[in-house]
């Protein structure tokens, strides 16, 4: 079987955000560089982000400033982050924006001409820079253009486009190859026509995004199938954090052709309620003792709410969002859910038809035009969806460079920057930032390789049969089970959870590692479906397995890992970070507790110690004690 | 709710292909795309369809459903009569690779033969100032989705390889317009609008405006006004005669 070689300094497998920021940095340092994406060239789910990029350029309040924006992203994070990440984000993201302007975007503009930014949640400013509610769009389409841009330089002096860069669009990785401890490059297929494919290349960037797709309601797109995070498994790296998966709380459940899509918050901030199937307005039975006082406790003082804060109570629809998720969770599985297993979201009963839309044009027109159903005159069915995954590969916060050498990770697929909780408008910045430092810790590990590594024939041999396999075999149906998966990790490992249900959840992952096994594809090769999805469900399954084992651990609640029968933040598994890893035939996780090292003290003197005396160990506050008094010491 | 719905889907590889029929389950609230999908899943695994967000927000599931040219994602079932066949094809435009997959190459080549956005030497970034209402021009044709619906229902090349190569299409034209609109740009695009891409063969039918998922206006804000341009410049005595004196190679102005 021919396998189709090429040879390049950096590989970036994905064309999201951070992809092409990778890519575009690889090449701008001279390096000969290959994008691998399995969809075609600017269609990756960075295009699904709305709100905006979060960075401190301080256009609309010039209060704003890097050393906010970090407060604000490991408040968000509950001090669980990898501080050093969130430090260069926080101060790098206004030149990450700027240079996109530059290369051609055109996000919306204040007053005087410079770039808009929007109040967003946990940040304490305006801080969103955004284009309507296709922030995301924007940005993809700016960096595709640059690539183009740059190719278009290339070709003017070599005449040929892709001299330096080149994109292989619809072209799956399975495997990273591997010369004795370092990367020596990656195997894929093409899905166009299915042959198979090597790249040899000492530098691979994984840019492949999240794990949705494991759960069967996710607002992430079929992409998410966790590829990155077990590519780097199989190579030998580390994923840390795995068991924090952000869950919104109202994804659209019902119709089926739009489970998962996210209805925006400023729903219920603008008067709508949640029912059950009752018709009850359940959220009051919900409030935490802790926000007793916050919220209101009867129907007439939350309506009173809308129309005169000040002396109301808020609505508690508005409780933070775990414990909305947390609620509606709770309904459902008391049975008193809506038919398709969600809650009811009813805005129609609350204001005039022309007020829902001049409030929510976005969510009318979204509910009009991919539900048949008008907001006005209906509720919605809501319930918790799969939105993103806090853990990824463990990466140098300033290289992007994972314990393999030659492997770097940015974007989705990486962890530590958000820590347990990400912040809206974190994920457009943090693609920017780690993107480029990706593509240039990339490029300089390549400037001083002293011999390009290279893959041995049985590796390719071995990537080559492990690819073909399924088609070589009449075994089970994948859709089958990967249905069982997205069933099993939904109801077991999803936003609540409890030691026993992911210990069943661990047991039928098991079990479906060996059905996976024996999956096979009917059919060619030329753009078979069936037989992608057999490959994707190895590294769904992997996934699945480090989450379900690290929530399985951590015996505490905290930002995007809930345990119900630990229902408390403890100071003492803060210190802790759960980090997985694998055998290189993928059958075998291991999770060792690591150490989180102190944040540095010039860093952990921008916060009050009130405030971080609900998070750190007395053994740490003596060192914020110490932090404060050297900082003083200084400015003295 | 749910019936038997008969679907006839184009399959084939290789440059052969025929249309099948199928019988398949249809449930209350899905879209083309969900039904595509259980055939996939149920009776055709091997069945190629090319999707991403299913949200109308990517752009990669564009399809011909009865002849016109849709999002499968976006074309609810309720829109049909449940004893109706629905006949799904590939974009007709474009080469098949397989079933409803097309090879849109085509839109690709076209867009790496447009100058980049290239704006003064001397603006850093973070200078940029620029008002709201000088950008919202551009920002319409930047909502475009790049489902490449507007070139395949285009008559100039929908059935007319030959015009190919001369011609841009919707898509890109308006990737002109974008790029001569925006307040900062200074290349000059208008000559290169119509000698290279092909603008004088649109004569504004609007059929690209039609399909467009994202309701961009592309005939009246992008491809009438550009040609305004271009016949400002070629047809403008005064523009005429200082091209003659001075031999500007720049006329445009910010």
């Amino acid at each position: 079987m021919e396998i189709e070689r090429h040879e390049y300094d950096v590989v970036v497998i994905g064309a999201g955000g951070a992809g092409l920021r990778a890519a575009i940095e690889a090449r701008q340092q001279g390096k000969k560089t290959a994008i691998v994406c399995k969809s075609l060239f600017g269609k990756a789910h960075t295009v699904m982000a709305e709100g905006g990029a979060a960075a401190a350029m301080g256009n609309v309040n010039p209060n704003d400033n890097w050393q906010v924006h970090f407060r604000d992203t490991m408040r968000g994070g509950k001090f669980l982050n990898n501080w050093r990440m969130a430090e260069l984000h926080a101060m790098e993201a206004p030149d990450r924006v700027w240079e996109l302007e530059a290369w051609g975007a055109l996000f919306d503009r204040t007053k005087d001409g410079k770039i808009s930014q929007r109040n967003f949640g946990g940040h304490e400013y305006p801080r969103l820079a955004h284009v309507g509610d296709r922030t995301g769009l924007e940005l993809i389409r700016t960096l595709q253009q640059r690539v183009v841009a740059l190719q278009q330089e290339d070709y003017a002096v070599h005449g040929d486009y892709e001299a330096y860069i080149k994109v292989f669009a619809e072209c799956t990785i399975t495997r990273l190859m591997k010369d004795g401890d370092a990367i020596a490059g990656a195997f894929g297929y093409w899905r166009e026509n299915g042959s198979l494919i090597a790249f040899d290349a000492p530098a691979v960037v994984l840019a492949t995004g999240g794990i949705g797709k494991s759960y069967v309601v996710t607002s992430n797109s079929w992409e998410y199938t966790g590829d990155g995070h077990a590519l780097a498994l199989l190579a030998g790296a580390k994923l840390i954090n795995m068991e924090f998966i952000q869950f919104h709380p109202t994804g659209m459940v019902w119709p089926p052709s739009v489970r998962g899509i996210l209805v925006t918050e400023s729903v219920r901030g603008d008067g709508g309620v949640l029912r059950n199937s009752e018709g009850k307005r359940f959220m009051f039975d919900y409030i935490p003792e802790v926000f007793k006082d916050k919220y209101a406790t009867t129907e007439e003082e939350a309506d009173r709410w809308y129309t005169d804060q000040a002396g109301n109570r808020r609505p508690p629809e508005l409780l933070p969002r775990d414990e909305v998720a947390r609620a509606i969770n709770a309904e459902v599985k008391a049975g008193r859910g809506s038919p398709q297993g969600g809650v009811f979201l009813d805005v129609s009963t609350r204001l005039p038809a022309e007020e829902i839309r001049r409030r929510l044009p976005s969510m009318h027109h979204q509910f009009k035009e991919l539900a048949d159903v008008d907001i006005t005159t209906e509720p919605m069915q809501v319930g918790p969806t799969c939105h993103y995954i806090m853990g990824g590969v463990e990466v140098d916060a300033d290289t992007g460079a994972a314990s393999v050498p030659g492997l770097f990770a940015a974007g989705e697929v990486s962890g530590g920057m958000h820590g347990s909780n990400r912040l809206g408008g974190n994920s457009l910045s943090d693609l920017l930032v780690f993107g480029r430092r990706a593509g240039a810790g990339a490029a300089s590990y390549v400037d001083d390789l002293a011999r390009r590594p290279k893959a041995s024939e049985a590796t390719l041999t071995e990537a080559r049969n492990e690819a073909l396999a399924p088609l070589e075999r009449a075994g089970e149906n994948p859709y089958e089970v990967h249905h069982e998966l997205q069933r099993t990790m939904n109801d077991l490992v999803g936003i609540i959870r409890k030691a026993d249900e992911v210990a069943e959840a661990m047991e039928a992952v098991e079990k479906l590692k060996e059905r996976a096994r024996g999956v096979g594809a009917a059919g060619t090769r030329i753009y078979n479906p069936g037989w992608h999805l057999c490959l994707d469900l190895r590294n769904m399954l992997l996934v699945s397995e480090c989450v379900a084992r690290a929530a399985l651990i951590r015996q505490e609640s905290r930002g995007g890992h809930t345990r119900d029968d630990f229902p408390g933040m403890s100071p003492e598994w803060r210190r802790r970070l759960l980090v997985c890893s694998a055998t290189d035939d993928g059958d075998t996780v291991t999770v060792e507790e690591q150490f989180q090292p102190s944040m540095r003290a010039d860093l952990i003197a921008l916060f009050d110690r009130d405030e971080l005396s609900k998070y750190l160990t007395d053994e740490e506050l003596a060192e914020y004690d110490a932090a404060v008094a050297a900082v003083a010491a200084v400015k003295e | 709710m749910s019936y038997k719905a008969k679907f006839r889907v184009w399959r084939g590889e290789g440059g052969e292909g025929k249309l099948e029929d199928f019988t398949v389950e249809v449930n209350e609230g899905e879209v083309v795309l969900d039904i595509i999908h259980r055939l996939q899943a149920t009776q055709a695994p091997d069945l190629a369809v090319r999707w991403n967000c299913k949200a109308g927000k990517c752009g990669s599931c564009s399809m011909e459903i009865n002849g016109k040219p849709r999002l499968g994602c976006m074309t609810r079932m309720s829109t049909f009569e449940e004893d109706e066949t629905i006949t799904v094809t590939p974009m007709r435009t474009f080469p098949v690779i397989k079933d409803l997959v097309t090879d849109v190459s085509f839109n690709y080549d076209k867009a790496r033969q447009i100058p980049s956005f290239t704006p003064p030497a001397d603006v850093k970034p973070g200078e940029y100032r620029m008002k709201q209402v000088d950008v919202e021009r551009s920002q319409e044709f930047r909502k475009c989705i790049e489902c490449f619906m507007c070139n395949n229902v285009c008559h100039v090349i929908r059935d007319h390889d030959e015009n190919k190569p001369n011609f841009a299409g919707p898509r890109f034209l308006m990737r002109i317009a974008e790029l001569d609109m925006h307040p900062y740009d200074v290349a000059d695009r208008k000559d290169i609008a119509q000698d290279e891409h092909g603008l004088g063969y649109c004569n504004i039918t609007k059929c690209c405006t039609e399909v467009c998922p994202e309701h961009i206006k592309i005939t009246d804000n992008a491809l009438i006004p550009m040609k305004e341009r271009v016949v400002d410049r070629r047809y403008d005595p005064l523009v005429w005669l200082g091209n003659k004196i001075f031999k500007r190679s720049d006329s445009k102005t910010r």
